[in-house]
C-alpha cells in the first residue's frame, strides 16, 4: 500500500483564504485540486510537502468558461469533463474537446482541473500544448487580490516548474479570440488514457482563404510545451495546400527536442511531431473554412 | 483531523489522518470492503466510488477532501434486498469472472446510466476506459451494462402503461360521471 508521507491538511473556502494559507505556509504547502498528478507524485515520495491545501471548494467561484467578444476566460478549477462538454467552448476552440478525449479516462477527468494541470508543468501535458497553441495568457493572484497576467512561454519555467510563486495562485486562463479561427488536437499514445508519446496542436486563422496566423505547439518532446514561432512565420500570409502543410511539419521535426526513452526513440517522436503537425493543421484549416 | 462524511446515507465522523486516502478509509475505517484497491496509481479503476454522486478513484482522493459530501459505494447500489439493475444484469451476463473489478465496474456503469439511459456499446467501452479487467472480460461487461439498460427501459415502458390506461380508466369513470350528472 503506497501512502503519502504525513502532512497537514488544510481546506481553503476561497481564493483570498487560500492565498492567506499560502502566504502563512510558505513553501512548505502546496495547493492539490483533481490531486491526480499529485497524490501518485506524493505516494512515491517524488514529492513531499508539510502541508496540502485543498480547494476544491473554490470550484463555485473558479469552475467557469465565458465567453466574450475578444477572449474566451476559463477559471483555473474547471473540470475535464466540464472543458469536454462545454457547447461554447467547442464552438470557439474545437481543439479542446480533441485533447480532453484522449486525457486519461472519464472517470479521472471527473476530478483533474485545468489548473492543475498547468501548474503541473508536465512537459507532456496536452492541456498546456492546448493553452501554448491558442497563446494563452495566465492569471496568477497574489496577496492583497494583486494579479499578473503572463503567457505560456513565461508561465513554464521547466519541467514542474511554473512562474506560480509561493503565496500566489493561478486563477484563470484567457484564450485571445479573432476571427476565421479553426484549430485541432492529435496525440500517439501507447494505450487508452496515457501520457503521449507525443501530441500537437495547431490553430490556424483564415482570411479570404489565406492564412493570415497559424500557431503550432507540441507536447512530449522537449523540456516544456513548445510553440514554435518558425512555422507561423512560414504559414503567414500563404494559401492552405498539402505541400504548405509538409513543409510545417519538417519544421516541427527539426525544431523539437524529444529524448529516447521507453515511449520511443527520437527519431520517431521527430517523425511524430512532422506527421501530427501536419494532420493538426489540415484538420484546423478545414474547421476554420467550415 | 477529524473528519465527518455520509457513506451510502449514513453520516460517519472518524478522527483520522491528513494523509489518509478514500480507499483505506471505506476498507479499513469503516470496514467496507466491496470498494477494491488495486494499482494504487489510478489507472485500474477497481477503487471507483462515488463523490457526490460522480464515479472518482478513491485511491487518488484523500478521506479528508470527502468530509462534508456524499459518498457511495457498491454496498449503497442495491436497494435493501432489492439488486440495482446494474448488478443483476452482471449476473445475467456473466459480466464477472474472478470479480476484482466488479464493484468498480457496477458503479461506472449505474453512473453511465443515470445520466445516459440508452448507451451504445462504444459509449459504454468509453466509459470504462480507465478500468482494468485483468480476466479480459469486457464484452461480458458490456453486455451486462446493455442488459440493464434494455430492463430498464422496458420497467420504465411498463410503468408507463400503467399510469396511462389508469389515466384512460379516470378519464372514463370522469366521463361517466359527467354523464350522469347531465
Amino acid at each position: 500500500m503506497q501512502v503519502p508521507a504525513p502532512f497537514e491538511y488544510e481546506r481553503a473556502t476561497s481564493v483570498d483564504h487560500a492565498i492567506s494559507l499560502l502566504e502563512r505556509l510558505g513553501g512548505t504547502a502546496r495547493l492539490i485540486a483533481g490531486g491526480h498528478s499529485l497524490l501518485p507524485m506524493m505516494k512515491l515520495r517524488l514529492a513531499n510537502f508539510d502541508y496540502l491545501i485543498d480547494i476544491n471548494d473554490l470550484h463555485a467561484e473558479l469552475g467557469y468558461i465565458e465567453t466574450g467578444p475578444d477572449e474566451v476566460r476559463i477559471g483555473a478549477m474547471t473540470r475535464h469533463r466540464e472543458l469536454l462538454e462545454s457547447a461554447v467552448l467547442a464552438a470557439a476552440f474545437p481543439i479542446f474537446a480533441d485533447a480532453e478525449r484522449v486525457i486519461a479516462d472519464p472517470v479521472v477527468r471527473n476530478r483533474g482541473t485545468l489548473g492543475g494541470s498547468l501548474c503541473q508543468a508536465d512537459p507532456s501535458e496536452d492541456l498546456s500544448a492546448v493553452c501554448t497553441t491558442l497563446d494563452a495568457r495566465c492569471v496568477i493572484r497574489g496577496p492583497g487580490g494583486a494579479e499578473r497576467v503572463v503567457s505560456m512561454e513565461e508561465f513554464h519555467v521547466g519541467p514542474y516548474e511554473t512562474a506560480v510563486a509561493d503565496g500566489e495562485i493561478l486563477v484563470e486562463i484567457r484564450l485571445p479570440v479573432r476571427p476565421g479561427c479553426g484549430s485541432a488536437y492529435a496525440k500517439v499514445e501507447r494505450r487508452a488514457g496515457d501520457w503521449a508519446v507525443v501530441s500537437a496542436g495547431s490553430a490556424v486563422w483564415l482570411d479570404g482563404g489565406a492564412i493570415v496566423d497559424a500557431r503550432v505547439g507540441l507536447a512530449a518532446v522537449g523540456p516544456n510545451t513548445t510553440g514554435i514561432p518558425e512555422i507561423s512565420a512560414a504559414l503567414r500570409g500563404q494559401e492552405p495546400s498539402e505541400s504548405l502543410f509538409e513543409q510545417a511539419g519538417a519544421i516541427a521535426a527539426r525544431s523539437c527536442d524529444p529524448v529516447t526513452d521507453q515511449r520511443g526513440s527520437a527519431d520517431y517522436k521527430r517523425h511524430l511531431a512532422a506527421e501530427l503537425t501536419r494532420r493538426t493543421l489540415r484538420r484546423a484549416v478545414e474547421r476554420a473554412r467550415s | 483531523m477529524q473528519v465527518t462524511m455520509t457513506v451510502n446515507d449514513v453520516e460517519v465522523t472518524r478522527e483520522i489522518e491528513g494523509r489518509l486516502l478514500l480507499v483505506h478509509f471505506l476498507r479499513d475505517v469503516l470496514g467496507l470492503t466491496g470498494t477494491h484497491w488495486g494499482c494504487d496509481t489510478s489507472n485500474c479503476g477497481t477503487c471507483v466510488v462515488w463523490l457526490d454522486g460522480e464515479p472518482v478513484k478513491s485511491c487518488t482522493v484523500l478521506a479528508a477532501m470527502a468530509g462534508g459530501h456524499q459518498v457511495r459505494t457498491v454496498e449503497g447500489l442495491a436497494k435493501g434486498a432489492e439488486l440495482d439493475p446494474i448488478q443483476q444484469g452482471f449476473m445475467q451476463c456473466h459480466g464477472l469472472q474472478c470479480g476484482f473489478c466488479t464493484p468498480g465496474m457496477m458503479m461506472t456503469a449505474r453512473a453511465l446510466l443515470d445520466r445516459n439511459p440508452d448507451p451504445s456499446e462504444t459509449e459504454i467501452r468509453e466509459a470504462i476506459s480507465g478500468q482494468i479487467c485483468r480476466c479480459t472480460g469486457y464484452a461480458t461487461i458490456v453486455r451486462s451494462v446493455r442488459w440493464a439498460a434494455v430492463a430498464e427501459a422496458q420497467a420504465a415502458a411498463q410503468v408507463a402503461e400503467t399510469t396511462e390506461s389508469t389515466e384512460a380508466g379516470e378519464i372514463a369513470d370522469a366521463g361517466q360521471t359527467a354523464g350522469a350528472v347531465a
